[in-house]
């Protein structure tokens, strides 16, 4: 049965999803600017046209990478943090790592700016010690790291928890069993660490999927993500339909992704 | 048995921070013993058991297992597996991936591996939950997987950390029983850590007892319970009554006091002290009568309600009473170590 806080969070927020679906079966008449209600699938076969698979594939791509990255980063992080650091330093750590969420996203973006653009702190450093100048500033490359420096914190903590509640008894159990270091992070420990990995993934690939900022910020002129391309259709496009019909895709590829989380336990580790 | 040792522990010793946890232990274990080391929390034992397995280094002294040094040889190197407290088993797989756990790090094949999992099962009387989660078992299995994926590796030494202790009693009863006889099958040496005495004495061949860091006497069950060297051990092990008497330290054991009306004759070659009943607790099988002393002792004697006792019929707290025993049943304690 549905709890009433349950169904009353279905009613107001999948009928908005589902008017939104609605949204991007009508079209827009392009004599009058008017909204035409006839249902068409036109919108949906101008996704699959043009700029816009290029546009998706781009978001996707970039979200996996976005995670990827994080969660080989954050992974020894957080590991260092749960099960090396003495408490003293792991609450250290833990605070430098959710200190940067209180910063305001824009500075944050900003400073990464400040760091690759043409005469900024990298192109510095790297002409002091003879290197070619790296010129990341406003390349697809400056987004991919500043995704990954923005939505970090939101990977190290999931992992971070997982593997804080791996009782130590397990690793005494895997090395008593003749099993290496080796051994026990391969099958003890990123096993049982897997659920939060999956549950920080939601959050570093659902981010970098629906972001449009950075990419207006710190992006090339190849860097339009969905976001951007549902922000022009709604604002100076005008077309609603179009923008409703292209607010799907990240929906779906989010359903299929958290298909793919629940299958690892992700949602055990949140 | 064999001759050679399976565990030699020279002069051990280990401190945390401030606090000597171990004082200069020296222990050897037989080959194919069951052998415990009982005490109270905190009395050194899971260190020194820790030390043997590999997961705490000694600050001095040396451990050879077989007559091999492995004092700083890493855990997994070491020929000997554990039964831990908590059972410790792999959550993310099933029993028999458990199981052949230690035979999968240590290259044994599939096949191999899968026959001999299955046969420890089916020594700990498993055969069919192979497939099963250990979220999915009972305590009691839990403690059985746990043991079949020790002795599937078929180390020299099985070492235990009290594996009975998450347990019911009747549950502990049938494991004790279990455990030795499994150990008698294939022959391995049983090093056991427990705090509990029964359970002590009902399965080892010897036990030491520990206290406060260091052994206060090591000897087979019957032997520490009729001989306590020392007054720890007289009161750890089953109650007892510790009395002075001509400056010496005495030890009683409840059993062999008898209780006798304040009229009646004591037994010829027993001494006998009058005093007063302050208690009487009726456990059905015995009774147990506590009598405080005229000297200002206090002892408790347990009668066994076979009929030829007074206790169960006739005493009373405040009844004038006469506690007698043989001289031969009061031992000397080794004073220097209360």
């Amino acid at each position: 049965m549905l709890s009433p806080p349950l169904l009353w969070f279905l009613v107001i927020y999948l009928t908005s999803l589902v008017l939104m679906l609605v949204t991007g079966f009508w079209s827009v008449n392009g004599f009058t600017s008017q909204i035409d209600h006839h249902l068409t699938g036109q919108n949906f076969s101008q996704i699959t046209a043009g700029a816009y698979p290029s546009i998706i594939g781009r978001t996707v791509l970039l979200a996996v990478l976005v995670t990827v990255t994080d969660a080989i980063v954050a992974f020894p992080f957080a590991y260092v943090m749960a099960r090396v650091a003495t408490q003293r330093t792991q609450r250290i750590l833990l605070g430098a790592v959710l200190l940067p969420l209180w910063a305001s996203y824009l500075a944050k973006v900003y400073a990464w700016i400040s760091i690759l653009e043409k005469g900024g702190a990298l192109n510095w450093t790297f002409s002091k010690v003879g290197l070619p100048n790296p010129n990341l500033g406003f390349t697809n490359g400056a987004m991919w790291i500043a995704f990954c420096y923005i939505w970090l914190p939101y990977m190290i903590v999931p992992i971070y928890g997982a593997l804080e509640r791996i009782p130590s008894s397990l690793l005494d159990a895997s090395a008593d069993l003749g099993g290496s270091s080796w051994s026990t992070l391969r099958r003890v420990i990123l096993p049982l660490a897997l659920p939060g990995l999956a549950a920080g993934s939601i959050f570093t690939f659902s981010l970098t999927l629906g972001d449009y900022v950075t990419p207006l910020l710190i992006g090339g002129s190849n860097s339009t993500l969905i976001g951007n391309a549902i922000y022009e259709n709604l604002l100076t496009g005008g077309n609603l339909p179009l923008a409703a019909a292209l607010s799907t895709v990240p929906i779906a590829v989010m359903i299929i992704y958290l298909g793919i989380a629940k299958r690892l336990g992700a949602f055990e580790a949140l | 048995m064999g001759d050679q040792s399976a565990i030699d522990i020279r002069g051990v010793a280990k401190s945390f921070a401030t606090t000597t946890v171990l004082h200069d232990i020296n222990l050897e274990i037989r080959d194919g013993e069951f052998f415990t080391m009982l005490g109270p929390s905190g009395s050194g034992k899971t260190t020194l058991l820790r030390m043997v397995a590999g997961f705490e280094t000694p600050d001095a002294g040396t451990i050879k297992l077989h007559g091999d040094d492995v004092t700083q040889r890493p855990a997994h190197l070491r020929p000997v597996n554990t039964v831990f407290q908590d059972y410790a088993l792999f959550p993310h797989m099933d029993v028999v991936t458990n199981v052949e756990y230690g035979l999968r790090v240590s290259g044994v094949k599939r096949d191999a591996r899968r026959r001999r999992a299955n046969e420890a099962l089916a020594m700990v009387r498993l055969e069919g939950f192979g497939e099963r989660r250990p979220a999915q078992l009972s305590g009691g299995q839990r403690q059985r997987v746990a043991l079949a994926r020790a002795i599937v590796n078929e180390p020299s030494v099985l070492l235990l950390d009290e594996p009975l202790g998450a347990l019911d009693l009747k549950l502990r009863q049938e494991m004790q029983t279990e455990l030795k006889a499994i150990q008698r099958r294939i022959g391995i040496t049983f090093l056991y850590v427990t705090h509990d005495q029964e359970e002590a004495m009902a399965m080892s061949d010897r036990i030491a007892i520990m206290n406060k860091g260091v052994i206060e006497q090591i000897g087979s069950p019957k032997e520490v319970y009729e001989l306590p060297a020392t007054a720890f051990v007289a009161s750890f092990i089953g109650t007892s009554n510790v009395i002075e008497r001509d400056g010496r330290s005495q030890s009683l054991r409840p059993e062999r006091l008898i209780i006798l009306t304040a009229s009646e004759a004591a037994p010829v070659g027993s001494h006998a002290e009058p005093g007063a009943v302050t208690d009487v607790v009726y456990l059905g099988m015995v009774t147990r009568v506590f009598v405080h002393l005229d000297s200002g002792d206090d002892l408790v004697a347990v009668q066994t309600n076979d009929g030829s006792s007074i206790a169960s019929t006739v005493a009373n707290p405040g009844d004038r009473v006469q506690v007698a025993w043989r001289p031969a049943d009061a031992f000397d304690l080794d004073t220097a170590l209360v």
